[in-house]
């Protein structure tokens, strides 16, 4: 359906790089198998099949994970025909390249200044990801980087899908990656006390008990709809619209009783056009920690009553990507549209009393008519939300 | 350490940092069109140098470096 005045946008392309499965449809059968034991690293990430040994060294692990999605979703698309000047990059991250900060940090100190890497800070920034994917590609569009922690690669792609609705760009690779599994990273999770100490992710779960850290990509190829018919691509779906606001409330802990997350999910409907009763599916946030999920649930209940619409949160298999969570979750909903298969939230035993959620659990669920939301909420009070639709949906009382 | 023997270890650490066949790194093997190597990456070799011969390689004695032949007489200046 179209909000009027504004160009449509339609997803062409999907890639992913995640710790249960790596392309489409290892991702998809793994997020509907029982959740991966040990730590939720990319184990059989190979970077040699998307880079030679010297771009591969030159590349910080959340760069190559950023472009082997990249060219992943690329391939899917087909042949866009685009205009490089109107193609853009549009990426997300939380972190950047803490791996090799970390080992350049070691250098430093036990070699001293003269031996760090004269690639350290092309390697670590957080837009080396974007601009990789630029150079690859030769896109000469606007290429920028959202760095919002969790809510990144969500935000992204909201940010991707308002250039081609306003008509600056006509396609768009976006997404998120993250590989901040370095022993800093883990170590400074651990110590915020944000990390699961079960070791278990749990969403939506009495026992929960914190995230289980994670790392990986995803990107989607988003293309104006009319150029996407017109060269016959196969279309997953339609981003019907975005929202993106702060809490303004606490740098780690989301506001009371989701009201950040209520806002933004409610902003993100009226961008869209559509209403709480079109909403057919929530690919939740859902991190496994105590407080975001009271908060995303007590939100969903106060926008949708309760049960509301059927919700999900993969994390229980992918564990939390952080920067790279929305972009991979947005890869779900764009699987779920052309599978018409919600994947459950596996490690969801028992559903937190104070909640009242449809939660899909044991085994996947059909999807039923309508939108879906998917949400990302990130440390800084970053709330980013995105609607995305089955390309044939019209809202019931819209059809005028 | 004689000429040879110091020429085949500078190959070594060229074809490790470059990552370029051996048998390019020629005296006259160009950095920028011959090796691909941009200037951050002579940058890298010059580092794996200074480790391999235990020498101290100055920014400014880089000026005007743009061949291995060049690059090696600097190196076997310092031996």
């Amino acid at each position: 359906m179209a909000v009027p005045g504004r160009r449509r946008v339609a997803i062409t392309g999907v890639g992913v790089v995640s710790c249960c499965g790596i392309g489409s449809d290892a991702f998809f059968a793994g997020l509907c198998a029982p959740a991966p034991e040990g730590e939720h690293r990319v184990h059989d990430f190979d970077p040699s099949s998307w880079f030679d040994v010297k771009q591969a060294r030159r590349a910080d692990r959340f760069q190559q994970f950023s472009v082997a999605s990249a060219q992943m979703a690329l391939d899917d698309a087909g042949e866009l025909g685009v205009d490089p000047a109107r193609a853009g990059v549009i990426f997300g991250t939380g972190v950047g390249g803490l791996e090799t900060l970390q080992q350049q940090i070691t250098v430093l100190v036990e070699k001293g200044p003269r031996r760090v890497s004269p690639f350290l800070v092309p390697m670590i920034m957080g837009n080396a990801g974007a601009a990789a994917i630029s150079m690859r590609f030769g896109w000469r569009g606007p290429c920028e980087t959202v760095v919002t922690a969790c809510a990144a690669g969500t935000q992204a792609i909201g940010n991707a899908a308002r250039l081609i609705q306003t008509g600056r760009c006509d396609a768009v690779m976006t997404g998120g990656a993250e590989a901040a599994m370095a022993e800093i990273g883990i170590a400074a999770f651990t110590n915020m006390t944000a990390l699961s100490s079960s070791g278990v992710s749990r969403p939506f779960d009495r026992r929960r008990d914190g995230f289980v850290i994670s790392e990986g990509g995803a990107a989607l190829v988003l293309e104006e709809l009319d150029r996407a018919l017109e060269r016959g691509a196969h279309i997953y779906g339609e981003v019907l619209g975005s929202a993106s606001t702060a809490d303004a409330h606490h740098i780690t802990a989301p506001a009371p009783g989701g009201a950040g997350a209520l806002a933004c999910m409610e902003l993100a409907l009226e961008d869209a056009g559509v209403r709480t009763s079109d909403v057919a599916h929530v690919n939740a946030h859902g991190t496994s920690t105590p407080l975001n999920d009271l908060a995303e649930a007590e939100a969903l209940a106060k926008l949708f009553g309760a049960p509301g619409p059927v919700v999900t949160s993969i994390k229980g298999i992918t564990g939390h990507s952080l920067g790279a969570a929305g972009a991979i979750e947005a890869v779900c909903c764009a699987l779920t549209i052309e599978r018409g298969i919600i994947p459950p939230t596996v490690g969801l035993e028992e559903l937190d009393p104070e909640m009242h959620l449809d939660v899909v659990t044991g085994s996947p669920r059909q999807l039923p008519d309508g939108v879906l939301l998917s949400n990302s909420f990130g440390f800084g009070g970053h709330n980013g939300c995105l609607v995305v639709a089955p390309i044939g949906f019209t809202a019931p009382d819209a059809q005028a | 350490m004689d000429n040879e023997a110091a020429f085949d270890k500078f190959k070594s650490c060229a074809v490790e940092v470059l990552q370029v066949p051996a048998e390019k790194i020629t005296l006259e093997a160009k950095f920028s069109d011959d090796l691909e190597a941009d200037s951050l990456e002579v940058v890298e070799l010059v580092m794996a140098l200074e480790e391999a011969f235990d020498i101290t390689v100055e920014e400014s004695e880089l000026d005007g470096v743009l061949t291995i032949g060049q690059a090696f007489d600097l190196v076997t200046s310092k031996l």
